[in-house]
C-alpha cells in the first residue's frame, strides 16, 4: 500500500484520465467521485491530503472535493480495517435477518458499529439500503462485493475466508 | 436466481439464463438491438417515435409513474446539446429490480437509451448506478464495451449518421441522488442536493442542458414496445397502467425474488407466486411500493390489483414496485423506527424542514420504542409530518412523513399500547424468531 497520502500512482492516475474521459472536456469535476474512490482503493481510506491531491489533478477547490468526500457514505474518512464490512439493517433486510446478522458479527468479532478489531482486519459498519433487499441478509465487503443470503453459516465462511 | 416468477416475460425474457445470458452475442439471439436498427434504417420521425411511446401509456418505472411518451415530449426542439440520464440509483428501501436489469439484460437498458436519446435528439447518455451494486457497474461497463465495438455507440450508428454516446457514472451511497436534480448534481461532480424546480430538467439539465431522465426498467421496456407496438403493449396491462412491471418482493415471504406481471394483477396473486407467507404465518401489512409508500393494512392490500390506480386508491402509492411483506410478527413501532431512522439518516440537510423534521420523527419513535414514549407523541408525530409535507425541494420530506402518519393511521391502538405498556405488543421472542435468521442448531 502507497504510504505517501499526498501522491497518487502513475496507475492511479491512468485509471483517473479513463474516467475524465468520459465527461465533456469542460467537467473534469465529473470525475471526482469515481477518483475518490480510485484513491480511497489506492491508500485504503482518504486523508485530507489524498484528497486535496485528487482535487489537484481535476482542477477544482479541495474543499469542492471534500464536500464530496464527506457527502456520500462509502468514502473513508477514517483509517478502517483491511476488509469493511457493512451490514444493510433497514427494514426490508431486517424482516430476513438483517439486524440478527449484524449483532451475529458483532459478537464474533467483539467489536460494534464503527469499531475496528485490535488486529486491524476488521471494521464493521451499518449499512442502508443495497438494492439487494430480496437476498437478505446482505453485506458489502470492502464496498464492492456483495455477500447475500448471510445466515451464520455463510457469515462463519465468510469471517474465516478474510485471511 | 434473481427472477422466481412471472405470468408474462418481457423485461425478463432475457433472465433466464441468470449471469450466462447477458452478453451482446445473447441479446441479439433474442432480437436485441432489432428495434433500435429498425428504428434508424427507416429513418422513423422523433414525433412518430414518441407517439408510439405515448400510445403505450409506459409511465415511469422508478416511482413517480409519470408518462414517458409526455416526458419525452418536453425536450426542446431546437437545442444543441441534449442528455439521456438512465436513473439507476436504486435505493428505495425494498427495490432490487435494476439491479437484475444490470445483471442479467443491461443491453435492454443501452437499446432503450440509445432509442430516446434519437427521440429527443441526444448525443450522449450517463446511466448513474447505484453505489452498493459495484458487480453490476462493472457488467454495464462491459455491455458498454461490447456495444461501442459492435457500432450500436458511437459515431454514425450503424450508418445512419446519428451519432450517440453513452457513459457509466458509479454513485457511492447517497439515497438522495436517486431524487432526479440531486442525481444530476452528482453527475456534475457535487453534493447530491436536489435543485429548485422549476426549471425542470427537460429545460434545464445535466450540466444546464435539456435532459431527459428515466428509471432502468422504463428503458428496458422501450424495445419490447417498438418490438410490439405501443397499443398492443397497453394491452398487456390495463387502461391507463399499460405494460408489464417488475415488483420486488421482500419481506416475510417464502420466495423473496423480482416477478415480472401485468399491470393489474391481484396482490393475491403476486403473493402466491412469492410462495406465500413464510411459515403460513398471518399477513399483517403491505408496504407496496418501497418504503417512502404508505403501508397498507392486510385486508386492504388482500382487495387490490398491482397498478398504479388500484394502490392510490387504497391510499398508497406503487411507486417503484417494491413490495414489502409483513407478517404478525412484525413490531409496527420497531418497523417505523427503522424506516425513520433511515430518513434521518439520507436527508440531505439543504431544507430545514426536512433536515429537523426527520430527526424529530426519528427520535420520537425511537422513544416509543423504548418505553419512553407520552401519551401526546402521536399528535406531536402527526404534527411534525404536517411541518414537512410539501414544504421542501424535494420530496424526501414527504417520503419521511408517509409511513410516520400511515402507520400510526393503521395501527394506532399498536403505538398507543406501546406508550402505555413501554413494551412492545408483539412478544420480543416471536419477533426475533420471525426473522429466520435463528433456526434449529443456530446460535
Amino acid at each position: 500500500m502507497n504510504n505517501d497520502y499526498e501522491k497518487l500512482s502513475p496507475e492511479a492516475l491512468r485509471r483517473i484520465d479513463r474516467e475524465v474521459a468520459k465527461y465533456p472536456a469542460d467537467q473534469t469535476q465529473s470525475a471526482v467521485m469515481a477518483a475518490l474512490v480510485i484513491a480511497q482503493d489506492e491508500k485504503g481510506w482518504l486523508p485530507k491530503e489524498t484528497i486535496a491531491a485528487v482535487a489537484n489533478y481535476l482542477g477544482m477547490a479541495p474543499m469542492a472535493a471534500y464536500e464530496v468526500a464527506s457527502f456520500y457514505n462509502m468514502y473513508d474518512l477514517h483509517p478502517v480495517g483491511k476488509y469493511k464490512i457493512t451490514v444493510c439493517t433497514n427494514l426490508p433486510c431486517a424482516l430476513s435477518g438483517g439486524v440478527h446478522a449484524a449483532d451475529y458479527v458483532k459478537t464474533k468479532l467483539g467489536i460494534d458499529f464503527n469499531e475496528t478489531t485490535a488486529d486491524g482486519k476488521f471494521t464493521l459498519k451499518e449499512g442502508e439500503c443495497m438494492g439487494a433487499c430480496g437476498d437478505a441478509p446482505v453485506m458489502l465487503v470492502n464496498n464492492k462485493r456483495m455477500c447475500s443470503f448471510m445466515l451464520p453459516d455463510e457469515i462463519d465462511k465468510l469471517l474465516a475466508e478474510c485471511k | 436466481m434473481a427472477l422466481i416468477d412471472t405470468i408474462n416475460p418481457l423485461l425478463t425474457t432475457g433472465w433466464a439464463k441468470g449471469d450466462a445470458g447477458w452478453s451482446l452475442k445473447d441479446y441479439e439471439a433474442r432480437g436485441g438491438y432489432k428495434q433500435l436498427r429498425r428504428v434508424l434504417e427507416s429513418r422513423m420521425s422523433q414525433d412518430d417515435l414518441i407517439a408510439e411511446v405515448k400510445k403505450s401509456v409506459l409511465r415511469g418505472r422508478g416511482g413517480a409513474g409519470f408518462p414517458t411518451g409526455l416526458k419525452w415530449s418536453f425536450m426542446p426542439k431546437a437545442a444543441p446539446v441534449k442528455y439521456v440520464v438512465c436513473n439507476t440509483d436504486e435505493g428505495e428501501p425494498g427495490t432490487f429490480k435494476d439491479r437484475d436489469l444490470m445483471r442479467f439484460d443491461p443491453h435492454s437498458v443501452i437499446e432503450g437509451m440509445i432509442i430516446a436519446g434519437y427521440a429527443v435528439g441526444a448525443k450522449a447518455g450517463y446511466n448513474y448506478i447505484h453505489g452498493e451494486i459495484f458487480e453490476a457497474y462493472q457488467r454495464f461497463e462491459e455491455a458498454l464495451d461490447q456495444a461501442r465495438a459492435a457500432g450500436y455507440l458511437g459515431d454514425n450508428i450503424l450508418g445512419s449518421g446519428f451519432s450517440f454516446d453513452l457513459f457509466a457514472h458509479h454513485g457511492w451511497g447517497a439515497y438522495i441522488c436517486g431524487e432526479e436534480t440531486g442525481l444530476l448534481e452528482s453527475i456534475e461532480g457535487k453534493k447530491g442536493q436536489p435543485r429548485y424546480k422549476p426549471p425542470f430538467p427537460a429545460n434545464f439539465g445535466l450540466y444546464g442542458k435539456p435532459t431527459t431522465i428515466n428509471n432502468t426498467e422504463t428503458f428496458a421496456a422501450i424495445p419490447f414496445i417498438l418490438g410490439m407496438g405501443g397499443e398492443a403493449y397497453l394491452n398487456l396491462g390495463k387502461p391507463n397502467n399499460g405494460g408489464t412491471k417488475l415488483f420486488s418482493v421482500s419481506g416475510h415471504v417464502n420466495r423473496p425474488g423480482n416477478f415480472e406481471v401485468p399491470m393489474g394483477t391481484p396482490f393475491a396473486k403476486l403473493l402466491e407466486m412469492a410462495g406465500g407467507m413464510r411459515g403460513g404465518r398471518k399477513l399483517k401489512a403491505v408496504i407496496p411500493g418501497g418504503s417512502s409508500a404508505p403501508v397498507l393494512p392486510a385486508n386492504v392490500i388482500m382487495d387490490c390489483t398491482m397498478d398504479y390506480d388500484s394502490i392510490a386508491k387504497a391510499g398508497s402509492m406503487l411507486g417503484s414496485g417494491a413490495v414489502i411483506v409483513m407478517d404478525e410478527t412484525v413490531c409496527m413501532v420497531k418497523a417505523l423506527e427503522r424506516l425513520s431512522y433511515f430518513y434521518y439518516e439520507e436527508s440531505c440537510g439543504q431544507c430545514t424542514p426536512c433536515r429537523e423534521g426527520s430527526g424529530w420523527l426519528y427520535r420520537v419513535v425511537h422513544r416509543i420504542e423504548h418505553g419512553e414514549g407520552r401519551p401526546e407523541d402521536l399528535d406531536l408525530l402527526n404534527r411534525v409530518t404536517d411541518n414537512m409535507m410539501g414544504k421542501t425541494i424535494c420530496a424526501l420530506a414527504d417520503a419521511a412523513a408517509f409511513p410516520v402518519r400511515s402507520f400510526i393511521k393503521h395501527f394506532q391502538s399498536e403505538f398507543e399500547y406501546h406508550i402505555e405498556n413501554k413494551k412492545c405488543l408483539v412478544d420480543p421472542e416471536v419477533q426475533r424468531m420471525g426473522s429466520g435468521f435463528f433456526k434449529a442448531g443456530n446460535v
